[in-house]
């Protein structure tokens, strides 16, 4: 057994195995003793895969020595439950899956297999991924390593929570409104969110499908990349799946910000967020400004309009997506007098409130005497904001603002849902244009009431398909600040 | 655009979901609140815009009707919550 570091980033593991210096097996023990001696307190997997771990760590150390070469060899892996793998339990955080055993395994997991990378266990998060703390999730609780009477975000919060507490190298998410870049800054990581149609869907249980888009979280920019890499590009398997070139994005990052225009957007006011966390933002576009960027001020009018969009789009297109789970091909079912009944009492069992509320919110959405005044005007304003941020693109590369709306909150603290809904005011106007998007760490904060400094995280945004811009520039940032490693995760104080 | 009430009883027999009396009220009470705030599309001139469903390039996908590979029928209906033979097993739809 050799002594691997845990904290190591997916890029240099993959080295070490590809090297020798270190076996996939050895990189897998040591990350499974972590699981072991921290979960029980953070709660990141629903179903660890130790198991599959070990075979699949074998076997890439077998391939290793026949030669192949593996970007991410050995590289431990958190995928979120959302997300099918072939013979393990994938149950979106709902009830309603809580026994369903996947048939198959979706694309992006699929790649990132391919690629050397080691299944570590299936991560938590919000019931069918939504909510943005991942206290909906019907099957567990999830907790912020950085201090565990906080929410570690959502809906990607066990994909999360496990990067952060060194429960895997790098994480799988998926993010239709924010799902990916919320509870990166929420748990002091890298999340980002490809443009839509980059990462195929297939095997993604379906939310929102114009929106959901898959993504990784991470430790750094870097493994980002190569993750992102790893896994982008066109699939015959999702006919959303955009057929176009990926250009490579880790050998796009660069050292500085010269040359680009950075655009802070008129209407979003980071005074309204507290004095602390306005003065960390303002740091931050200072920071870019340091890096080399030219900042300057863009304008998104309708930006405001953003959520109230979002909550009628995605609700609508969840309302239809699930409505198969109807309790006859997988899944629970609850018998009943006939088949009205089965249905009705298998939903009320197997789902819990929030997503009865978007079922409900988007039936009625899309009902008669509704659709026009609700769904098509929501896509009519989906379109101007979607114009807006052309417009915008027009004066500058990348436009930076907050990832969330707060650090990390206590739970329980959001119990009204439109509150939380407001957690991702920031991030659902890129999801509406399809625009990637990332969050990056910028800064800590100790909230109010809080005994330790949370983090902060900068959301960056570019045009659509200019990841290699957008990651390259977040890795000038991330270098020339540093913010990611002022502070550690503290789960090590309550492990047994 | 429309006022902030919701049918909460008859849209979930459209959604297929039983709600309890206190699911009623509750739902009726946070979905009206939400409605209360999508409201504020009705602020924005959308008379002469066009709707978007997709926002990147998209466009009709078809493929030859030939016999693929497809799931394994038995890995399939093991996970049925009943089944009967080859089949999946509903409750009698059509009555005798």
């Amino acid at each position: 057994m050799g002594d691997f570091s845990i904290e190591r980033g997916a890029a240099d593991i993959a080295r070490a195995v590809t090297a020798g210096s270190v076996s996939a097996a050895d990189v897998v023990e040591a990350i499974l003793s972590r699981v072991d001696a921290v979960d029980d307190a953070v709660g990141a997997y629903l179903t660890p895969l130790h198991d599959l771990a070990r075979r699949t760590a074998a076997n890439v150390d077998a391939r290793i020595r026949t030669g192949e070469r593996l970007p991410l060899a050995g590289v431990p892996l958190a995928v979120k439950d959302n997300m099918c793998l072939t013979g393990t339990r994938t149950t979106a955080g709902s009830k309603i899956l809580e026994h369903w055993v996947a048939p198959y395994t979706a694309t992006a997991v699929a790649r990132l297999l391919h690629a050397g990378c080691v299944p570590i266990g299936k991560a938590n998060l919000d019931e069918f991924a939504m909510g943005s703390s991942c206290e909906n999730s019907a099957l567990g609780v999830t907790r912020n390593p950085y201090d565990l009477v906080r929410v570690p975000g959502g809906s990607s919060g066990g994909s999360a929570a496990a990067v952060a507490a060194l429960e895997a190298t790098i994480a799988l998410g998926s993010d239709t409104g924010g799902s990916i870049r919320e509870p990166a800054a929420f748990c002091n990581l890298v999340g980002f969110k490809p443009t839509y149609g980059r990462v195929s869907r297939y095997g993604l249980i379906a939310f929102a499908s114009s929106l959901d888009q898959i993504g990784p979280l991470t430790r750094s920019v870097e493994d980002a990349a190569l993750t992102y890499d790893a896994m982008a590009g066109f699939d015959t398997m999702d006919a959303t799946s955009v057929d176009r070139e990926v250009e490579p994005s880790a050998t796009a990052l660069r050292e500085d910000l010269r040359g680009l225009r950075i655009g802070l957007v008129r209407q979003f006011d980071t005074k309204l967020l507290g004095p602390e966390v306005d003065a960390a933002y303002r740091k931050a576009y200072d920071d870019l400004a340091a890096c080399g960027a030219e900042i300057v001020e863009v304008s998104l009018p309708t930006a405001d309009y953003g959520l109230a969009t979002y909550y009628l789009i995605a609700p609508a297109e969840c309302s239809s997506n699930l409505s198969r789970f109807d309790g006859v091909r997988y899944g629970l079912r609850v018998e009943a007098k006939d088949v009205q009944a089965m249905y009705e009492e298998t939903r009320a069992a197997g789902f819990g409130p929030e997503v009865k509320r978007r079922i409900l919110i988007g039936t009625h959405a899309l009902s008669s005497g509704f659709y026009d005044a609700y769904y098509v005007r929501a896509q009519k304003a989906r379109t101007l904001i979607a114009r807006d941020f052309d417009k915008a693109f027009a004066g500058c590369d990348l436009i930076a603002c907050p990832a969330a709306s707060s650090p990390a909150f206590a739970f329980n603290a959001k119990s009204d849902p439109y509150s939380m809904y407001m957690m991702d005011y920031y991030t659902i106007p890129m999801s509406l244009a399809g625009l990637p998007a990332l969050s990056v760490p910028c800064g800590w904060v100790t909230p109010p009431g809080g005994s330790v400094p949370m983090p902060l995280g900068l959301q960056l945004c570019a045009p659509q398909f200019a990841e290699p811009l957008l990651l390259g520039a977040a890795h000038a940032y991330e270098r020339t600040t540093g913010h990611a490693t002022q502070h550690s995760a503290r789960v090590e104080a309550v492990s047994p | 655009m429309q006022s902030d009430s919701i049918d909460v009883r008859y849209v979930a027999r459209l959604a297929r979901i039983a709600l309890t009396d206190e699911e009623v009220d509750r739902f009726s009470e946070q979905l009206g609140d939400l409605l209360h705030h999508v409201d504020a599309l009705s602020e924005l001139d959308t008379n002469i815009v066009a709707a978007t469903a997709q926002v990147v390039e998209s466009r009709n996908v078809t493929r030859s009707d030939e016999r693929r590979p497809s799931l394994d029928r038995e890995t399939v209906l093991e996970q049925a919550p009943r089944r009967q033979g080859n089949f999946f097993r509903v409750p009698r739809i059509i009555a005798e």
